[in-house]
């Protein structure tokens, strides 16, 4: 331990919510020792830590869904055990989830209220009362729909509103939010910072988790630091300075910096001309270069993997076409676009992650298999020639080949993913926000791989919404907005001013990279 | 944690000899090598389409209409029989097999091109192929003396000590066992039920997967349809009714996950023969027949509790110390 910061005082105020001591174990595995953590009245509490700290864990204990083995929690000081998610919400503890937990089926008012509904003398739902008392608490919180509105008609930000307003219908006092600004747009995560202000000043405690530094030292009062699943430290946001919480959340001292692009940028290999989608984004002209990392940023909803979807061939373009190594190459399937050369990652990891049931070869090889086949057959030799050469480049730590793949770490899981695409010896890698949601260490680890892969002659498309990735990686950027390349910059013309005045539209006129 | 020794299917071995055990000690002649032969033949229906059910269920698909195309199959090479007797038997099955991917590619393409549930689609297709019988055979029986002495002899065949019905299971699980292991499609039918999501990124057609899927359970179910249909020597509308609900259960006793993704050859296999086993023991050892339900029931039951407790998640591993020991 590198830091060790002594406690500060804790406020005038006893917290809220109180866990002490709590260890949680799954078989063979203890994802929590000891920790503590104390949530205060009116405060804002980050729980900060590396992807596997425990922050999940500590959260489904908080909302009743797992047992700690150990340790006590108390409530305004007396013990108490949080048996199932009722109890925790009897206790006042409500969590606002990455993935907003609402029923797309059901109004706004029927979210808000379901399992509480206010009744009527016979014990039916009281329906008028409901969109009554959900209206004012829509109100409250300046949520610009109504309560009859069905919920799949909004999006993810009015989501949250839903999320949050149901915290409210139950009386929380205390509030969790996981990675709430994971999937907002500036103008919304500013909404959201109004609105826990106002949930501080009616005196909630509120846990907020979060891998964005600004936005942690933007709203919280407070840190707690966990790290593989122990506490290392807690004390006031004010007191403390970033380096020092990324230090502690890391054990080891990371420095920001990107990875050196000393790649030489060859001939083109990719140009696609007059891409065009009847509701999804128009007119998209650019060109890649060998070896080069040509990043895509845009606001969320910009269009940006929609597109890629497109030019992978995951949906079907209205027009436009693609010239790949000079040569026109029609994309129907992403059958066809493995074939060019062309490799998508997605953002979502579900989708892009490892087939469990698969050994560890089988899913390194499943985009290769007609190169390990002779005559239709597969050669198992073959499979284990290309898996064991691709998992080595790697450093895949596994007992063998032939495991089961969900029997890997997440790490190395990831390490599976990557060989399958590099496997196919692509041309062209598309990395959909390839950091989004994890920590720094594992940020760099992902950056210096880019860089690796750019320097060997690959050429990378990464689509992202981090501003210091796009110009750390990037040797050129393309800015979209509403579906439209709004600009291309490069250079250094690449600054955050640049980009986020065109990603957000606005028209100042300066001599910089007009669209 | 290797997957040398496929935990389920050996406890599932270890059951089956179990059961047999137990049948013995109350009547030996059962465990005689040639009884055992007569099971093996008697189930081996079973196993045909448990092999094809399980490339369905693998895929996160079920084929509940694959007793109705045996039927529907098996009265229609029965009527083509009675109208051309001549007609040698390669050309029959040939007919059978065809007629019966016909009939998966239906529920195929209903699946992948109009995206409808499987479940829904193969009731529909399964009450369609029943209604069909009817209305080609005027609900009449086709019985034995209409069919030609070759047609009804063939799968009683014997080659090399084991009726041709025998042989037609075991060259399907030879198949299978190399089609699962050493194929694209086979591999793809993993990936497909596995991930779905992931599958679609590495250049897996779902859909298409699936519907190949369907055409090879359809042609399955048909060559089973002739096979039945000539040893029984009777085609009629309800041969075979709810005989698809058997197959099923074979492929869950037999570990087949039915979200997907999940099973072997020698599972299903495995769960095929063990609800032979117990289909041919119980009028033996004096239990009523009926009680053969019960007991496939709690088989399936029993199978379904261990599948989810081996399949539980183990948490993930947070700890660094907690992964070196791994």
């Amino acid at each position: 331990m590198t830091t060790r910061i002594a406690p500060a005082p804790a406020p005038d105020v006893s917290p809220i919510v109180s866990m002490d001591m709590i260890t949680k174990t799954f078989p063979g595995v203890k994802a929590l020792d000891q920790v503590k953590l104390d949530l205060f009245p009116g405060q804002v509490t980050a729980l900060v830590g590396e992807n596997g700290a425990g922050k999940s864990t500590t959260v489904k204990i908080l909302t009743g869904i797992y047992q700690p083995n150990g340790g006590t929690i108390r409530i305004d000081g007396d013990p108490v055990v949080l048996a199932t998610p009722d109890d925790a919400s009897q206790a006042g503890i409500t969590a606002i989830h990455q993935e907003t937990v609402l029923f797309d089926e059901l109004s706004v008012a029927e979210n808000i209220y379901i399992g509480h509904a206010p009744r009527t003398r016979l014990g039916l739902i009281d329906k008028a009362r409901m969109h009554q008392d959900a209206s004012a608490l829509l109100t409250e919180i300046g949520a610009p729909f109504s309560s009859h509105t069905q919920l799949r008609d909004l999006g993810i930000a009015n989501k949250h509103l839903v999320a949050i307003a149901r915290a409210l219908s139950v009386d929380a006092r205390v509030v969790i939010m996981d990675e709430p600004t994971a999937a907002l747009s500036h103008k919304e995560i500013e909404e959201l910072y109004e609105l826990v202000e106002t949930l501080k000043s009616q005196g909630k405690a509120i846990l907020f988790i979060s891998h964005k530094f600004d936005e942690i030292f933007r709203i919280a009062d407070r840190y707690t630091v966990f790290r593989d699943g122990a506490f290392v430290a807690d004390g006031q946001i004010s007191d403390i300075a970033e380096n020092d919480l990324v230090k502690m959340m890391v054990g080891r001292s990371v420095e920001q910096i990107f990875p050196q692009t000393n790649h030489e940028i060859g001939e083109e290999v990719l140009k696609v001309v007059g891409y065009a989608h009847p509701t999804e984004f128009a007119d998209i002209n650019f060109t890649l270069n060998k070896g080069e990392i040509l990043g895509f940023y845009g606001l969320v909803g910009a269009g940006r993997s929609e597109f890629m979807q497109a030019l992978f061939g995951i949906t079907k373009p209205s027009k436009g076409v693609c010239r790949i190594n000079g040569n026109i190459e029609v994309i129907r399937s992403p059958a066809d676009a493995v074939a060019n050369g062309i490799v998508y990652v997605p953002e979502d990891r579900g989708k892009q992650g490892a087939i469990i049931g698969l050994p560890i070869f089988q899913n390194i090889t499943l985009p290769s298999l007609d190169k390990t086949s002779r005559k239709g057959f597969l050669k198992l030799a073959e499979e284990f020639k290309l898996a064991r050469e691709y998992s080595q480049r790697l450093d895949l730590r596994a007992a063998s080949l032939d495991q089961d793949v969900g029997n890997l770490s997440g790490g190395n899981q990831q390490k599976v993913v990557i060989a399958k695409w590099l496997a196919t010896q692509p041309q062209v890698i598309i990395l959909d926000e390839p950091t989004k949601g994890i920590d720094i260490g594992s940020k760099a680890a992902v950056h210096e791989f880019m860089a690796e892969l750019a320097a060997q002659g690959l050429s990378v498309i990464m689509v992202s919404s981090e501003i210091p990735e796009v110009i750390g990686m990037s040797d050129r950027v393309i800015v979209m907005r509403d579906g439209r390349i709004a600009a291309e910059v490069e250079g250094d013309d690449m600054t955050p001013e640049t980009l986020v005045r065109h990603a957000a539209g606005i028209t100042t006129p300066t001599e910089g990279a007009a669209a | 944690m290797s997957r040398l020794i496929p935990v389920r299917e050996t406890i599932l071995a270890a059951a089956i000899l179990v059961l047999l055990l137990l049948i013995s000690s109350r009547f030996a002649g059962f465990i005689a090598p040639s009884n055992l032969a007569n099971v093996f033949n008697d189930t081996a229906p079973l196993i045909i389409l448990a092999l094809g059910q399980m490339v369905v269920i693998l895929t996160r698909c079920i084929d509940l209409s694959v007793a109705a195309n045996l039927a529907l199959t098996g009265m229609v090479v029965a009527m083509i029989n009675v109208a051309m007797p001549g007609l040698p038997i390669p050309v029959i099955l040939a007919v059978a097999v065809l007629l019966g991917a016909v009939m998966g590619a239906v529920n195929g393409i209903l699946v992948w091109k109009l995206s409808i549930p499987p479940i829904v689609v193969t009731l529909g297709t399964m009450t369609i192929f029943r209604g069909i019988i009817f209305l080609i055979s005027d609900g009449k029986w086709v019985n034995s003396h209409e069919m030609s002495p070759a047609f009804t002899a063939f799968p009683r065949m014997e080659l090399l000590g084991l009726p041709v019905l025998s042989w037609a299971a075991i060259i399907t699980i030879i198949l299978f066992g190399i089609m699962m292991a050493r194929t694209q499609f086979g591999r793809s039918i993993f990936a497909v039920g596995g991930n779905p999501h992931a599958a679609v990124y590495t250049g897996i057609d779902v859909g298409r997967t699936q519907f190949w899927a369907f055409v090879v359970s359809g042609a399955l179910a048909g060559l089973t349809g002739y096979l039945w249909v000539s040893r029984f020597a009777v085609a009629y509308v309800d041969i075979a009714g709810g005989f698809e609900l058997e197959v099923v259960a074979a492929c869950v006793i037999g570990g087949i996950s039915i979200a997907g993704g999940i099973g072997s050859v020698g599972g299903a296999v495995l769960g095929a023969i063990f609800l032979g086993v117990v289909k041919n023991a119980l009028p033996v050892v004096n239990i009523s027949p009926f009680w053969q339900l019960a007991i496939s029931g709690s088989a399936i039951l029993i199978a379904v509790a261990f599948n989810s407790r081996s399949g539980r998640t183990k948490g993930r591993i947070i700890l660094k110390s907690a992964e070196a020991t791994q």
